[in-house]
């Protein structure tokens, strides 16, 4: 399974399902990273994580374990 | 208020809504605190029409029950019922915008939706058929441009006219088995509830909302009933109940969008992009960072501009201590009393207690005003965002958030606008965590008390100064660590998923009324605390019982015929110094309190009533703990002498001797852990009134306190115990429980432990 963790800094994937539950995954499907809708990883923090990614237009930053929840294409 | 009406201003964070709400309702407003919680609550009466109450909901992204905030504008807007919401919606980031307005709509409350930001969309060459999207979504669209207050007027009257009509809109619907199950809920729960409430609980129930679920009180049978239908749906779309509707929202926003939403989509980078590129960037952003944090923490508490720094904030702090807070208030309360021939006793309580009170909190003030202005920039201008961006890695692990690092970095010049700084944390975990620990950094008032420690028995070595700050961190880390595995801290969750919102240039407005509410907040909560406790200080050190008579022991010690050799000769036996050193503080109901209370510092080798004497004194303000010692060590700068230095110079000898003396030879130890317990407990009334204010909650305000002086108290104990190990000396009970101590430490600090899913908050 690949998730957005996997994905390397400027290429833009679609998102196929969303693992997890509760507080977390409502949060990120709630910022509009559902599925079908593709996701540009624009930046990797300083430090190595959070990764910045473009989603629906604007930018969001989420933590490498919570982009592990997300199963990309 | 009967008749009255009530409009709720909701929207996204970063959309504008401070700014609006700022603009409709002018100087009218009223700042504080949603019931219990942290999270701040505004209203105001609206300049159009000062019938109008308008309430300022928390930003917010969504009505789940997982935020604070969330909960909190739930809960207005189903139990306060407002007559009509007003919507504001980001038009350059619609997608995400309009998935609150979905849920706004469903409420049965009458929606004015005021599109902000046109003005950028059409300079970009998009184009919005808002005509259209007014339709599909039911309900009335304003095109307003916050910032330049065009269409603001107009928005405030539609949503009046909402309020007035009390007609609901349609809603949007979801698919086939979605639909299906609504509508079956609704008939088994909600069909006695008026029926434009009917959807909004027939769709909290699909999700199983357990705060909806609870409130609703339903049967087992009926709760058994619908979960088949909501399991049906679930089968049927292959997901859970919440994320069906969540999914959903998003993809009927899509279709809605197709035709009315025509990106130019030139794919350029906009301007905050760049900006972007190169702040956040690899390699430049830890610099970057780095000289932000220099130039705030340099500007507001750094060297006064007048010597040779840049700090405008010192400067005006330094004057107004000088000026306004020694020679008006106190030296001129003081003639001003004595000339009406006030009793000694008022002159004292006025000038000394009251004013050097209300002067001690004034002073503070323009270093705080200064402060303040820099966050709100930092904040308003998108900044403080990437902050929590690029210091996430490291804080997380002590749970704390990304943005803790201003507090402290802040607290290392002053604890109290430290503590405030964490408003701008969003998570109120992280915010309370961040209240209780960032007092720990060595603040500029305990420097002094390093000074003396380091001067009188380490030789001024440099190094205690360092060790000093070293604890302060490994409090924090430690702290946070072992706090945030603990039940009332784990039992909300923290996911991170964090917007970065477009950098723009600092509305002004918002800047300096932000700025403005802060400092008034500081001078309100932190000016009552440390009056009311700067009277009590005052009281506790002036006055005493000297042989038998009660009253000020200044005044009874000019009586001769009460202080007699033979009292004189008694005090000195009972605090054990010579007879010419007998002091009228030595009667002082503080002295004589000390005495028993030093019992408490006894296993931290400190056990003295004048390090005790000291401590508590350090309550009102950290430097007095150094002032203090001058007094109790009968360095006189009456008699010829100078002035007593910062750090107590003159009297380090005597400070050595007497720790030498009363821990047994282990001088060096006891000054150590006198130094580690007044760094790590309560910090100071001024900082403890900040603390009360951040918290909202007097329950809160005691844990971080108790928490505080036990922690420091641990400390203490534990580096006494084990260090007489090594220089002698040492007792066997207490190594055991030194050692225990320690184990506890260490396996609150390696447990394992799972982060909660579910928010404790009401």
């Amino acid at each position: 399974m690949k998730t957005l963790r996997d994905v390397k800094v400027g290429d833009t994937v679609k998102v196929v399902k969303l693992h997890g539950e509760g507080a977390v995954k409502r949060r990120i499907m709630d910022m509009g990273i559902t599925k079908g809708v593709e996701v540009f990883v624009r930046k990797l923090a300083p430090l190595g994580d959070p990764v910045e990614v473009n989603v629906r237009g604007y930018e969001l930053s989420i933590r490498k374990a919570d982009a592990q929840m997300i199963e990309v294409e | 208020m009967e008749g009255q009406i009530r409009i709720a201003l909701a929207g996204n964070p970063n959309s504008g809504k401070t700014t609006l709400f700022n603009k409709l309702t002018g100087a009218n407003q009223f700042v504080g605190n949603w019931p219990g919680v942290t999270v701040e609550k505004k209203e105001g009466k609206l300049i159009v029409d000062k019938e109008v109450v308008l309430t300022d909901l928390p930003g917010i992204y969504s009505l789940s029950p997982y935020t604070l905030e969330e909960v909190v504008a739930r809960n207005y807007l189903m139990e306060e019922k407002p007559d009509a919401i007003l919507n504001i919606v980001d038009a350059t980031n619609l997608e995400r915008n309009l998935y609150l307005t979905t849920q706004l709509t469903e409420l049965g409350i009458p929606v004015v939706v005021a599109l902000n930001m046109m003005d950028l969309v059409k300079k970009a060459g998009d184009h919005i058929n808002v005509k259209e999207l007014s339709r599909q979504l039911g309900c009335k669209i304003v095109e307003i441009s916050a910032l330049k207050g065009d269409g603001v007027r107009e928005a405030a009257e539609s949503a009046i006219e909402a309020a007035k009509s009390g007609k609901t809109i349609p809603q949007h619907s979801f698919s086939g088995p979605v639909e299906h199950a609504l509508a079956h809920i609704e008939e088994v729960t909600v069909h006695d509830l008026p029926e434009e409430k009917q959807r909004w609980y027939a769709i909290k129930l699909f999700e199983r909302d357990e705060k909806v679920v609870e409130a609703l009180k339903l049967s087992a049978e009926t709760k058994a009933h619908i979960e088949k239908d909501i399991a049906a749906a679930e089968q049927e779309m292959d997901d859970d109940a919440e994320s069906i509707i969540t999914n959903e929202r998003y993809v009927y926003i899509g279709q809605m969008l197709k035709g009315i939403y025509k990106k130019k989509g030139t794919g350029k980078l906009s301007v905050s992009d760049k900006i972007d590129r190169i702040v956040t960037n690899r390699w430049l952003a830890l610099p970057i960072f780095a000289v932000v944090m220099f130039l705030v923490y340099a500007l507001s508490m750094g060297k006064s501009i007048a010597d040779g720094g840049i700090s405008i904030g010192t400067w005006l702090t330094d004057l107004t201590n000088d000026v306004l807070g020694g020679a008006w208030l106190q030296d001129g309360s003081r003639a001003i009393l004595e000339s009406w021939g006030a009793a000694p006793w008022l002159v004292g309580l006025i000038s000394d207690g009251i004013l050097a009170g209300v002067g001690a909190v004034l002073g503070f003030v323009p270093q705080m005003l200064v402060l303040f202005l820099m966050l709100c920039l930092l904040e308003d201008c998108g900044y403080m965002a990437r902050i929590a961006f690029i210091m996430d890695r490291i804080f997380r692990r002590f749970g704390l958030s990304g943005k803790s690092f201003i507090p402290m970095l802040v607290g290392t010049g002053c604890g109290i606008p430290g503590v405030m700084a964490s408003r701008t944390i969003e998570n109120e975990r992280d915010r309370r965590m961040t209240i209780m620990t960032t007092t720990f950094m060595p603040c500029g008032a305990k420097m002094p008390i390093i000074g003396l420690i380091a001067g009188a028995l380490f030789g001024g070595s440099t190094w205690i100064a360092v060790s000093a700050y070293f604890i302060g961190v490994a409090a924090i880390v430690l702290s946070g660590i072992m706090l945030k595995k603990t039940k009332i801290f784990a039992g909300d969750p923290a996911p991170f998923v964090m917007e970065l919102p477009a950098y723009h240039l600092p509305a002004w407005g918002n800047v300096l009324r932000g700025t403005w509410e802060r400092g008034w907040s500081f001078i309100k909560r932190a000016g009552t605390v440390i009056v009311v406790s700067s009277i009590v200080i005052w009281f506790l050190t002036s006055f005493g019982v000297v042989n038998g008579h009660f009253g000020m022991v200044e005044s009874l010690y000019e009586d001769e015929e009460i202080v007699t050799n033979e009292y004189v000769a008694a005090v000195a036996d009972r605090m054990d110094i010579p007879e010419e050193e007998v002091e009228p503080m030595d009667d002082s109901i503080l002295a004589r309190v000390a005495q028993p209370v030093s019992v408490v510092f006894r296993p931290l080798g400190f056990g003295d009533w004048k390090p005790t004497a000291a401590t508590v004194t350090g309550l009102v303000a950290k430097e007095e703990v150094v002032a203090n010692f001058g007094i109790m060590y009968a360095y006189d700068d009456n008699d010829g002498e100078e002035e007593l230095e910062e750090n107590g110079d003159q009297i380090w000898d005597r400070v050595a001797e007497d720790f030498n003396a009363f821990s047994n030879g282990h001088g060096k130890l006891a000054a150590f852990t006198f130094m580690i317990f007044n760094l790590l407990c309560a910090p100071c009334f001024a900082a403890i009134g900040a603390i009360k204010r951040e918290m909202n909650s007097r329950k809160w305000t005691w844990f971080a306190i108790a928490y505080q002086c036990g922690f420091a108290w641990v400390a203490a104990f534990i580096v006494w115990q084990i260090g007489r190990v090594f220089t002698g000396g040492m007792s066997i009970v207490g190594l055991i429980l030194a050692l225990l101590m320690l184990g506890f430490v260490l396996w609150m600090l390696f447990r394992p432990y799972k982060e909660s899913q579910k928010l404790t908050v009401q």
